[in-house]
């Protein structure tokens, strides 16, 4: 699944960086360098980033602006990352938490 | 632990339309300003608006939201104003200490005076299904295709046909996604007309009168589901894998609260709000409130609060005189008649009326 805009009407050509790879739960995928780390995930379809505590039902963002912490996942090895404010940098792992973030 | 402590002139939190405009007004006046937001683009919430602003020149009619971001924080930078990014302001304790987390770590700054412009939050509404990832705040999916270029779906359904329902859709339209329909429990579509029209034109369907039932899907929306209020029971499916929802918004103002500032709650401005003078004063001494946080209206009025906050914190603090923030003064509360002097503006002039009075 592809949901990059690529060329905008009004925007123009909305590429964001440089292409680097980035790595969920140990796949690589492709993402714009300097752009959220959510938005790189929701871009190839990846819409899931975290589980829930009891339930282990799935969860993805919902606020994109850093406040409903849904999209908080264990960035190198840092757990409870607000991926939607986060910065992709080439090489970062990026893993789904399950349950807390520990 | 002990923090790194730093003293300020004043600090403003929050580098939207309001925020900006606050720091800019005291920065003309030489008041040193730092300005505080958690984001890491300084604009608020204009640098996702991708549409012609309507109103005066003085608004920035004509040009699109971002572009009046970026000019107004040029305008902030050329006057000396600071702006730190990526910071996230923690707390505003009763001493008047923020605590702030910022990209070298926490800290805290104690100003003489404080501007709370932090805007506002999606509201939302708890359905079933309303967890499964597809589901989203109609603002969050705006920054994800305006500011990032990427489509909260292909197939999109947007619940709630205000303003930012009928923009956001026709924004993801833009982008070339489909918007699968707009519900409204309302009889009436919410927002402006002209909004409405650019929707209609493009064959979206407007279903109103009808009561979001449901999401549904395994790991993500697969359908919503809608009932007709006027045939009880009779549910439409309808196939999308995403599900925006533009419900309105709420004031931020828990940094408020937790300084000590007297809050009310009025519905009609989204919920809880500190209690403020036309000067944008709160209860509290050195703190002020500017923008959305001050009461849901839009981008316009927003950037006359910030004016007219800076132009009070200039004056409590002797950088300018009575006379000089008069002349201001009366520029402002003119433009805010006329912003709110239609139907829509009246309510809300109604209802800030019954904050001021208090």
């Amino acid at each position: 699944m592809d949901l990059r805009v690529g060329e905008h009407p009004i925007l123009g050509d909305m590429s964001r960086g440089r292409w680097v790879t980035i790595y969920v739960d140990g796949s690589p995928i492709p993402a714009q360098e300097g752009e959220p780390v959510a938005a790189a995930l929701y871009a190839v379809g990846i819409r899931t980033t975290r589980l829930s505590r009891h339930l282990g039902e799935p969860r993805g963002p919902f606020c994109m602006i850093g406040r409903c912490t849904e999209c908080a996942m264990t960035v190198d090895g840092k757990p409870n990352i607000r991926t939607c404010l986060l910065p992709v940098r080439e090489g970062m792992r990026v893993e789904t938490p399950k349950g807390v973030g520990s | 632990m002990s923090l790194k402590r730093t003293a300020a002139e004043l600090v403003v939190v929050g580098a939207g339309p309001a925020g900006l405009c606050a720091a800019l007004e005291a920065a003309r006046a030489d008041v040193k300003v730092v300005v505080i937001d958690e984001n890491h683009l300084s604009g608020g919430q204009l640098f996702k608006q991708i549409h012609r602003f309507f109103g005066s020149q003085h608004h920035g009619a004509g040009k699109r939201g971002f572009e009046i971001g970026e000019e107004l924080t040029e305008q902030c930078r050329k006057a000396g104003v600071e702006i730190r990014l990526s910071s996230t302001v923690l707390g505003f304790f009763p001493g008047s200490e923020l605590m702030v987390d910022g990209p070298d770590g926490v800290y805290l700054v104690e100003p003489e005076a404080a501007v709370i412009a932090t805007g506002a939050n999606e509201r939302s509404l708890a359905f079933p299904g309303w967890t499964l990832p597809g589901v989203m705040g109609a603002g969050a999916a705006q920054t994800l295709v305006n500011v990032h270029g990427v489509l909260p779906g292909k197939q999109v359904f947007m619940a709630g046909s205000g303003n930012v329902g009928l923009i956001v859709a026709y924004q993801l339209l833009q982008a070339g996604a489909e918007v699968v329909g707009i519900a409204d429990i309302a009889d009436r579509i919410g927002g402006y007309g002209v909004h409405a029209e650019r929707v209609r034109r493009e064959g979206v369907p407007v279903f109103l009168r009808h009561r979001l039932v449901a999401a549904e899907g395994k790991e993500g929306v697969q359908a919503v589901l809608l009932e007709d209020m006027d045939v009880k029971g009779r549910v439409k499916r309808f196939k999308a894998d995403s599900l925006c929802l533009a419900l309105g918004l709420t004031p931020m103002a828990e940094l408020a609260a937790m300084r000590g500032c007297g809050m009310a709650y009025q519905p009609d401005l989204g919920g809880f709000l500190p209690w403020h003078d036309q000067d944008m004063r709160t209860d509290q001494e050195g703190v002020y409130v500017a923008g959305d946080a001050a009461g849901v209206e839009e981008a316009s009025v927003a950037m006359e609060e910030g004016r007219m906050a800076g132009i009070s914190v200039a004056l409590d603090m002797g950088a300018i005189n009575q006379r000089q923030a008069g002349r201001h003064r009366a520029d402002i509360l003119r433009r805010l008649k006329g912003l709110r002097g239609g139907p829509y503006g009246q309510h809300k002039l109604e209802a800030k009326r019954g904050i001021f009075c208090q």
